[in-house]
């Protein structure tokens, strides 16, 4: 079985040079790899997922080197390789397919000479051959004008064609193995179905191995034929793709799987709105980032706001907050319009609108305890002082499930997630009517988004308070929503309670933005390109 | 906090402790007084001279020492009035922004087109001299430096989202330069200060040095290379040895701030525990 | 853009033009009592301001003076009534003569040094360069100087100690008369330029398209000649002028080392001497030449940016 394999790797372990005592970042990892066939690495940050990926190309970043097993590629162990053997080896037999394409290519060359460079480098064509294959991968690979794309720059093309230039690229050489390495999630999700459809052709047609790295397990459910589950560098399970999918034997994947399925049950409306914003119009005249946008939320009511990137969702919460003033409308607080310049409101004013970020780091002051960047709020509105206030922090810290101790700690001595908690109690300690939650889980592993959308809900009901929650996912909404705002290049498209948002018939945007998001079973992506190409 | 400090930069700041000291305690252990002539021109090295004498005949350790005095004192009030007017209009810059940010800002573009030293040799050509208008000319033109440093540090700051909150939370000015953005651009700016200090003792020097600085019977490092140089053809180093003094103060401050430098980029804006 | 820059420079160079005027005229100070001293009888102060035409307002003498600038008559120097233009031409030449020797012998040697900084990144040589640079940054210009003439001038008399240059001299005699100046200045500026070097290559090499390239199997050589080099030209170039420009400043204390009748020396010495007219000739120069080296700077950064030489 071993002898037809094309990669074959055996107990193998990475770990950072020159580390005292050792840092090992993958340990004791064993697969093997079939032609034609593609493997997803599934795993959460530090699972190690991308080192494996990249070793089979011999490659470390920074210190990382192999400390141990074998890679074997057509038989031969490159762990023995030195670093001729390696560019022998590299662009010609394995080829690598970068996350974020955009930094990727060399601002100062075009496309097409970046594409058939290792080709060239490797002998393989003439020059006049690999500009013909590179032309045949970008009509297959669906990309406008097939034939001239090529000679543009890479800051001339967006960012969904360039990782599929990025895809002919590492295709151009005939390699026997592509490691992608999350090549779709900075997309998106409307960008991020094409490019999928475009790399699983593209993989049939040529038939090459695959190594798919990610931490989506519906995304990978399109693509591959087995999954190797990783967690802080181990292997925790694997198997074809139906059965980590349907039949998972170990509890973490039961976790990664079950994450998105969460469900909000929707709440009734509610006595009348907190929070109004009537006709915001923001910008000059043709090029507006907001056009006419009304939406309100009731009291303990989530409305989740969802759009792409450049929908204009968080100009919106911009001029909530009234760090931007709008052209036209305003935003109203119970029934009583609030100025439209943040320096204009009231201490209450501001008290009641509150607000939490995406990136959690840098919303506290690194040089803050805990407690001081809880208890700033209590201070600044409420006046409290001393002991009052340090019992009132810790009632707060109690609140977002952390130990009392953690009221002494630096942000920098927190996790993600425990930073994101922090940032909630922070907001909670204004005793806020509203919150808006800018994107506060895209930034997190989803099993710890999951616990924080968990720690919002159980707060919404102990306080009543209002969420009006940025996203664009949209499992998050389904997770947290009452009602639902879609937003599309500063239009609203749609906006209603969560039943109905979600509920046919679709506006055409709706439809093509609900229908993109992947789906945790097999065959949902062929099943989406086969109705949308009717 | 685990206080480890590298053998570079405790060399560092061993040998500026010792300078300093020196210079404070000059009237107490100089062997002879500053003016006082007291051996013939240029003897060389000898016990009663530790460094010889110089051109007329003082001698010069005894010299070095009341010398640093002034360099350093100098140096020290040119580096505060540069830092104290450039921290405060770079912060002003940066979180005001607009007009004062732009007026500001051309400004110091337009004192940094002519090289500082060009400039403060300009100035320095009417006003009559006075250690009040060095200090003030040296202060001034610096402060330039140190604006661009604080006014790009704090723009870095200004916009964390950390300070947005402090923004939505109804913070004065006050309370978001002092509580939210000085105490994240202090590492920044302390290595700042040994290097702007530095620079001073330099351009104090090569002021002295051309005579537009320090007048005699005064003594600066700088002025006592320019009385010496004379020596040097015939093979006397009296020259070197302030020059000397000046590079190793130079030195060791610089390792110190690289010290701090590399300690603020390691910590990449996180607390230091 | 580049229009825009070429503008934007000689807005500067006009406020410029201000700023020296001003500063040596309207500061605080009578700028004749100044030149004569305290003793000055009151005849004499007066017939002085009148030959400065210093009764006149001050806009219409600046506008004189920068009329007089403009049509290349720098007016006469006030110790001794030669016209300055004259004077300053050949020290202008001298000047760039040492400057360029200087920047010929260490910009090659700069970038090279970089370059061996960042192929041996953290191991021994660039250990060494960077210590180097921390000592070499912290020497003052006269103590380079003034060692190399103790030994390469009096110890081993190998250079002349005065750098003197006269007209009609041999290029190869000139060439030694002011090799030790070049050296000097070459010490000067070589640290500097190297760390920056260094810094600015690194930049690149960390960038997402170096690994790129790595993993297409490209050998060192090729990533670095193909893929480092096309984006790191700017920022060198970058480095090199801000560094020609430092160059420039540190001419003047080097010049009166080696007492090289350059323009640095001209300029310190009639600042001793409160000749004004002189002194703001010689200073505008400088910063048209600072200028200048910031604008090629510039330029070249634009000029090499893809995204500027192909708009979407």
């Amino acid at each position: 079985m071993y002898d037809s394999s094309l990669l074959d790797v055996r107990n193998l372990e990475i770990s950072v040079a020159g580390a005292e005592p050792p840092i090992r970042i993958v340990q004791d990892v064993s697969f093997s790899l079939e032609k034609g066939k593609v493997l997803g690495l599934i795993g959460e940050s530090g699972a190690g997922k991308s080192t494996i990926g990249m070793s089979t190309l011999g490659y470390g970043r920074g210190k990382l080197h192999i400390s141990g097993g074998q890679v074997l590629l057509n038989g031969r162990d490159i762990t023995q390789g030195g670093r001729s053997e390696l560019n022998a080896l590299r662009g010609k037999e394995v080829s690598y397919v970068a996350q974020s394409a955009a930094a990727s290519f060399n601002p100062a060359h075009r496309l097409i000479d970046q594409v058939v460079e290792a080709t060239l480098e490797h002998g393989l064509m003439t020059a006049q051959q690999a500009h013909h294959r590179a032309i045949e991968l970008f009509a297959a690979l669906g990309l406008p004008s097939p034939e001239t794309i090529g000679s543009r720059y890479p800051h001339q093309v967006s960012g969904g064609q360039l990782q599929r230039v990025m895809t002919a690229m590492a295709l151009c050489s005939e390699p026997d193995l592509i490691v992608f390495d999350e090549p779709t999630t900075a997309l998106d999700v409307t960008t991020q179905i094409g490019v999928l459809a475009a790399i699983k052709n593209a993989i049939k047609q040529t038939n090459v191995a695959a190594l798919y790295v990610t931490h989506d397990l519906a995304v990978v459910a399109q693509i591959a034929d087995d999954i190797m589950v990783l967690r802080h560098g181990k292997m925790v399970e694997q198997g074809s793709v139906e059965q980590i999918i349907y039949a998972p034997t170990q509890e973490y994947t039961k976790a990664l799987l079950s994450v998105r399925t969460t469900q909000h049950s929707e709440a009734p409306a509610g006595q009348g709105p907190v929070l109004e914003v009537r006709g915001v119009t923001v910008g000059y005249g043709e090029a507006d980032i907001l056009k006419d946008v009304t939406l309100s939320v009731d009291p303990g009511h989530t409305l989740a706001i969802v759009g792409e990137s450049g929908s204009g969702k968080s100009t919106l919460a911009r001029v909530v907050t009234g760090l931007l003033s709008p052209r036209l409308g305003d935003v109203a607080f119970e029934n009583a319009a609030l100025p439209l310049k943040q320096s204009d409101r009231s201490r209450d004013q501001l008290r009641d609108i509150q607000m939490i970020y995406q990136m959690a780091d840098v919303a506290m002051n690194p040089r803050q305890t805990v407690e001081a960047i809880i208890g700033r709020p209590l201070s600044f509105y409420f006046g409290l002082r001393g002991q009052e206030r340090s019992a009132r922090v810790y009632e707060l810290l109690e609140a977002i499930e952390l130990p009392i101790e953690f009221a002494n700690r630096y942000p920098a001595e927190l996790s993600g997630g425990q930073k994101q908690r922090v940032c909630i109690a922070r907001a909670l300690a204004a005793d806020p009517k509203v919150i808006i939650c800018d994107e506060v889980t895209s930034a997190l592993d989803p099993l710890v988004a999951e616990d924080i959308l968990l720690l919002l809900e159980k707060l919404q009901k102990e306080r009543d308070v209002a969420y009006l929650f940025i996203t664009h996912d949209l499992a998050t909404v389904k997770a947290i929503a009452d009602s639902i705002a879609v937003m599309h290049q500063g239009n609203l498209v749609r906006y209603g309670p969560k039943s109905q948002v979600l509920s046919p018939p679709f506006d055409e945007y709706t439809a093509t933005l609900l229908s993109s998001v992947p789906e945790m079973r097999l065959g949902w992506l062929d099943e989406i390109i086969a109705a949308r190409s009717v | 906090m685990k206080l480890s400090i590298p053998l570079s930069a405790l060399f560092g700041i061993a040998v500026t402790v010792t300078i300093v000291g020196v210079a404070v305690l000059a009237p107490w252990i100089a062997p002879y007084s500053m003016s006082e002539i007291v051996g013939e021109v240029w003897e060389p090295m000898s016990t009663t001279h530790l460094l010889g004498t110089d051109t007329l005949g003082r001698d010069l350790l005894s010299r070095l020492m009341f010398g640093a005095r002034t360099t350093l004192w100098i140096a020290a009030l040119a580096t505060m009035i540069s830092f104290c007017l450039g921290t405060f209009l770079g912060l002003a810059a940066a979180v005001f922004g607009g007009w004062i940010d732009q007026v500001l800002s051309r400004l110091v573009d337009l004192v940094m087109a002519i090289p500082t030293l060009i400039l403060a040799l300009v100035i320095l050509s009417v006003l009559a001299p006075s250690l009040t208008t060095l200090i003030l000319v040296m202060g001034l033109l610096d402060s330039t430096r140190v604006f661009r440093l604080t006014r790009s540090v704090g723009h870095d700051i200004v916009v964390m989202d950390y300070v947005e909150a402090a923004v939505l939370r109804g913070e004065g000015r006050l309370w978001i330069i002092f509580r939210e953005i000085l105490p994240n651009a202090l590492s920044p700016l302390i290595a700042e200060l040994g290097l702007r200090f530095i620079f001073m003792v330099l351009f104090l020097s090569a002021l002295s040095f051309l005579g537009l600085g320090i007048q005699p019977p005064e003594a600066d490092w700088g002025g006592m290379v320019k009385e010496n140089k004379d020596g040097i053809v015939f093979g006397i180093p009296a020259a070197l040895i302030p020059a000397a003094a000046i590079a190793v103060l130079a030195i060791s401050v610089n390792l110190i701030a690289d010290w701090v430098l590399k300690r603020t980029s390691s910590l990449k804006g996180g607390q230091n525990v | 853009m580049i229009a825009q820059r070429v503008a934007l420079s000689l807005l500067i160079l006009f406020a410029v033009s201000v700023v020296i005027f001003v500063g040596t005229e309207i500061l605080p100070g009578d700028v004749a009592q100044n030149i004569l001293g305290q003793t000055a009888t009151p005849e004499a102060l007066a017939n002085l301001r009148e030959k400065m035409g210093l009764n006149e307002p001050a806009l219409s003498r600046y506008l004189s003076w920068l009329g007089g600038l403009l049509q290349g008559d720098l007016g006469v120097a006030l110790t001794n009534g030669r016209d300055i233009a004259e004077s300053l031409i050949s020290r202008f030449g001298n000047t760039l003569f040492l400057a360029a020797v200087a920047a010929i012998m260490s910009v090659p040697l700069a970038i090279f040094l970089g370059l061996v900084a960042v192929r041996y990144r953290d191991r021994w040589p660039d250990k060494v360069i960077s210590a180097a640079t921390l000592t070499s940054i912290s020497l003052p210009e006269f103590f380079i100087g003034y060692l190399l003439m103790l030994f390469f001038a009096v110890k081993f008399p190998a250079f002349p100690s005065v750098a003197s240059v006269y007209d009609g001299m041999g290029f190869l005699a000139r060439l030694h008369a002011v090799a030790l100046p070049a050296f000097a200045l070459t010490l000067v500026v070589l640290a500097h330029m190297m760390r920056m070097t260094r810094a600015a290559v690194l930049n690149v090499m960390e960038s997402p398209f170096i690994e790129t390239a790595e993993l297409k199997g490209l050998s060192s050589f090729k990533v670095i000649y193909r893929h480092a080099l096309p984006n790191a030209i700017a920022p060198i170039v970058n480095v090199v002028m801000l560094n020609m420009a430092y160059l420039i400043v540190g001419v003047v204390v080097i010049e009166v080392i080696f007492v090289y009748p350059g323009l640095g020396q001209y300029l310190v010495d009639h600042v001793a001497k409160r000749d004004v007219p002189v002194v703001q000739a010689a200073g505008l120069i400088f910063a048209v030449i600072f200028i200048g080296l910031n604008l090629i700077a510039d330029i070249t950064a634009l000029l090499s940016n893809p995204r500027l030489r192909h708009p979407k």
